[in-house]
C-alpha cells in the first residue's frame, strides 16, 4: 500500500517534473504564423488581427517570425494552408475565423508540437487547440443604444453574415438596446452569406435603405455598407465594424466596435517565448479591453453620446449585462427570468431571435 | 404604392443602377459575338477594368478619366485574347476562359496597395429639383451618367448594327467569313476591332461596379459578373435591347431578393439568394426549346477561326 502509494507520487512528481520542465524551457525564437479570411486591406476585421500581428513582430523584434496567409476560404482550402504552415515550421498558428474551426483542430491532431489558437470558435479537441473571442455583443449594445435613440423612421437594420451564435448575440444584444431606449423601434435583418464581399454588403446595405432603415450595424467585414451610407448624405447612418474605419468619421460612422487582438497576441507569443504558455478559452469584452468602443462622434446629440457612453462604462464596470431578463425568445417562450443574466454557454450556442424581431433565421 | 412592403418606384430606380455592368458588358460581348468571336473572358475584361479604372480614377480625381482608363484597360487585355485567336489562331473558348484567369490574377497584382481607398465619388447627373418629381423622378432623373450612357449605347449598338454599313459588314464578317472575305474585307482586322470594342464595354462595366457600385477596390469585385453578361447575350439572341431586357431582369431580381429580405419577407433567404441564378437557367431552357429561333440567330460563324490561305 505505502509502497504503491510511494510510487504514485514519485510518478506524479515526475511528470510534473518533466512537464513542469518542457514549459520552463521556452523557446528563443517563435514563428508566429496567422491565417486571414479576406484581404489585409478589408479596413475591418482582417485588418485588425494583422494590427495584432505586427504588435508581436513589434514588442518581440528579432525573437519572433510573423508569417501570414490572405484571403484563405473556409474549408478545405483552410486545411491545406495550415498543414503547409505547420510544416513550414510555424510554432504557433492563429486562425482568425469562425469558419476555420474544424480545419483547425483536424490539422492540430497531426501536429502536437505546434500551437494552434481558433478565433471565435468553441472546439478544442486537442491539448495544443486554444480559443479566444471577444464579447463583441457588449459593443452591440452600445450601438442599439445609439440606433434606438438616432433614428428618424424607428427601422434599423442589421447585415448579417452567417447566423452562428457570435452573429445572432450582435443581432439580439442590438435589439434589446434600441428597444430598450424606444420601444417603437423595428429591425430589419438582411444575410449576406459572406463575410466579405464588398459588392454584396453594399446591395444589402441600399435594401435596407430602400426599405426606410436610416440606422444600419454590419456585422460582415468591409467598409462597403458605411460607403453605401454615405451615398444618403447625412440621412443614414452606421457604425465601424471591428476595425474604426474613421474614414467614414463624422458621418455616417458615428461610433465603432474595435477589435483589439494585440494585447491577447503579444501575451501568448510572449508566453510561448517563456514557457509559460498553456492551453487557454478566453473570452474578455469591453472590460478587458479586447472590445474598444471608437470615439462616438459629433453627428449624435451631446445626450445619445452621454447614454451611449454610460451603456460602455456600466458594462465595463459589470453593473450592466446586455443580456438582462425578462427576456423572451421570438416564439413567446421564457430565456431569462426577472433579472437573471444569459449564461455564456446559451451566448455561445445561440440559435434565436428574442421577442420582437420579426423574420425567420436561415437554416 | 406598395406591394408586400416594397416601393416598385424604388425597385426600378435601384435595379436600372445594378444592371449597368452587365449590360455594358453583354452589349460589348454581343458585338463581339456578331463578328463572329467567342471571347469568354468577360470576367477577366471586366476586372480589369475595374482596377484600371479605380486607379486611374485615385490617381486623376476624376471619375471620367477613370471609366476611360477602365475602357482602355479591358481593351488592353481584349487585344491579347484579339492577337492569340486572331494572329496565332488559338481556340477561342480555351483563350477566352485562360483571360479570365489572367484577368483575375493580374487585377489581383496591380490592385495590391489600393485596398481600403475611397474613389472620388461620381454624383447624379441631374439637378436635385428633377430628382424630387414624384415616381418619374427618381426612375428618369437620378442617375449618374453612365446610366444615361449605357442606355446610350444599346440605342447606338442596335442602329449600327441595323442601319449602317459597318453593321452591315460586321454581320457579314459573323456570319460567313469567307464570303465577306472574298468580298474584300479584312476579316482579321474588323474583328480585331469588334474584340477591342468588347473589351472597352466589358471594362467600363468594371470601371462601374469599382467606382459607382461598390466603391472600392477589392480582389475579385465582379463576383461573376462577367458569366451572367455571356449568358444575358444568348438570352438576348444577340439582340440589343432585349439585352437591355435581360440585364434588367437579371439586376431586378438581385435587388428584388434582398429588398424582399429587408421588408421583412416569409420566404426562407437560400430561395431568394439562387433566384436571379435560377430565372436566368430558366430564360435559357425556354428561349432554346423553342428548337431553331433562338439557335438560328446565333452568327453562323461564331467561334470560328479565319486564315486567308485555307
Amino acid at each position: 500500500m505505502l509502497r504503491r502509494t510511494l510510487l504514485a507520487t514519485a510518478a506524479a512528481g515526475l511528470g510534473l517534473m518533466t512537464a513542469g520542465g518542457a514549459m520552463a524551457a521556452g523557446m528563443d525564437k517563435v514563428k508566429a504564423c496567422f491565417v486571414y479570411v479576406g484581404p489585409i486591406g478589408d479596413g475591418g476585421w482582417t485588418y485588425q488581427h494583422h494590427q495584432g500581428a505586427l504588435a508581436v513582430q513589434e514588442a518581440y523584434g528579432d525573437k519572433v517570425e510573423i508569417q501570414y496567409q490572405e484571403s484563405v476560404p473556409e474549408g478545405a482550402d483552410a486545411e491545406r494552408v495550415l498543414t503547409q504552415m505547420a510544416l513550414g515550421g510555424c510554432n504557433i498558428i492563429f486562425t482568425t475565423s469562425f469558419g476555420y474551426m474544424d480545419p483547425t483542430n483536424a490539422v492540430a491532431a497531426k501536429f502536437p508540437d505546434v500551437k494552434f489558437e481558433h478565433a471565435t470558435g468553441f472546439k478544442r479537441e486537442h491539448p495544443n487547440v486554444s480559443t479566444y473571442n471577444a464579447r463583441f455583443y457588449e459593443g452591440r449594445a452600445v450601438q442599439g443604444t445609439i440606433a434606438g435613440m438616432m433614428t428618424k423612421s424607428n427601422k434599423i437594420g442589421y447585415i448579417g453574415s452567417f447566423p452562428i451564435p457570435e452573429v445572432m448575440n450582435g443581432i439580439n444584444a442590438y435589439y434589446l438596446a434600441a428597444k430598450k431606449v424606444n420601444p417603437n423601434v423595428e429591425l430589419s435583418v438582411v444575410w449576406a452569406f459572406t463575410w466579405f464581399d464588398p459588392a454584396k454588403e453594399a446591395d444589402s446595405a441600399k435594401a435596407l435603405i430602400d426599405q426606410g432603415v436610416d440606422v444600419i450595424a454590419a456585422h460582415t467585414d468591409s467598409t462597403a455598407p458605411l460607403a453605401e451610407a454615405a451615398k444618403a448624405g447625412g440621412a443614414v447612418i452606421g457604425f465601424g465594424q471591428a476595425s474604426d474605419m474613421e474614414a467614414y468619421k463624422p458621418s455616417p460612422r458615428v461610433s465603432s466596435i474595435i477589435d483589439n487582438w494585440a494585447p491577447y497576441y503579444v501575451e501568448r507569443v510572449g508566453a510561448l517565448l517563456d514557457g509559460t504558455y498553456e492551453q487557454s478559452d478566453v473570452w474578455a469584452g469591453i472590460a478587458g479591453g479586447e472590445v474598444l468602443i471608437g470615439d462616438i462622434t459629433d453627428a449624435v446629440p451631446a445626450e445619445v453620446k452621454a447614454a451611449a457612453e454610460k451603456v460602455r462604462d456600466d458594462i465595463a464596470a459589470g453593473t450592466l449585462h446586455p443580456f438582462t431578463g425578462p427576456i423572451k425568445k421570438q416564439d413567446g417562450s421564457d430565456w431569462l427570468a426577472e433579472g437573471a443574466t444569459a449564461p455564456d454557454g446559451d451566448l455561445l450556442g445561440m440559435n434565436f431571435y428574442v421577442e420582437g424581431i420579426t423574420g425567420d433565421i436561415p437554416k | 404604392m406598395d406591394f408586400g412592403g416594397i416601393n416598385p418606384v424604388i425597385l426600378i430606380a435601384s435595379l436600372m443602377v445594378a444592371s449597368v455592368p452587365i449590360l455594358l458588358a453583354a452589349l460589348g460581348e454581343l458585338v463581339t459575338e456578331k463578328a463572329g468571336v467567342l471571347n469568354l473572358g468577360v470576367e477577366g475584361m471586366m476586372i480589369m477594368g475595374a482596377i484600371c479604372g479605380f486607379i486611374t480614377a485615385v490617381h486623376s480625381g476624376s471619375p471620367v478619366a477613370g471609366f476611360v482608363g477602365g475602357a482602355l484597360g479591358g481593351a488592353a487585355l481584349s487585344l491579347v485574347f484579339a492577337f492569340v485567336t486572331q494572329v496565332l489562331l488559338a481556340n477561342q473558348v480555351a483563350t477566352g476562359l485562360a483571360l479570365t484567369l489572367f484577368g483575375l490574377g493580374l487585377s489581383s497584382l496591380m490592385g495590391q496597395n489600393y485596398n481600403g481607398i475611397k474613389p472620388p465619388l461620381t454624383g447624379a447627373l441631374l439637378p436635385a429639383t428633377l430628382r424630387e418629381i414624384p415616381v418619374v423622378g427618381p426612375i428618369v432623373f437620378g442617375h449618374d451618367w453612365m446610366v444615361y450612357l449605357s442606355i446610350l449605347v444599346v440605342a447606338a449598338v442596335w442602329w449600327v448594327l441595323k442601319a449602317t454599313r459597318l453593321g452591315l459588314i460586321l454581320r457579314a464578317v459573323g456570319e460567313s467569313h469567307e464570303a465577306a472575305h472574298a468580298l474584300g474585307y479584312r476579316v482579321r482586322l474588323i474583328r480585331l476591332g469588334a474584340i477591342a470594342f468588347g473589351g472597352a464595354l466589358a471594362g467600363l462595366g468594371g470601371a462601374y461596379i469599382s467606382l459607382v457600385r461598390v466603391p472600392q477596390w477589392v480582389d475579385g469585385i465582379t463576383a461573376g459578373a462577367g458569366w451572367i453578361a455571356l449568358a444575358i447575350v444568348v438570352f438576348a439572341s444577340w439582340k440589343p435591347w432585349r439585352a437591355l431586357i435581360g440585364a434588367y431582369l437579371f439586376g431586378g431580381i438581385t435587388v428584388l431578393q434582398l429588398n424582399l429580405q429587408a421588408a421583412g419577407s416569409r420566404i426562407p433567404v437560400e430561395y431568394l439568394s439562387m433566384s436571379p441564378y435560377l430565372v436566368t437557367i430558366l430564360v435559357l431552357v425556354i428561349m432554346s426549346s423553342g428548337r431553331g429561333r433562338a439557335a438560328l440567330n446565333a452568327p453562323a460563324a461564331l467561334g470560328q477561326n479565319f486564315h486567308a490561305t485555307r
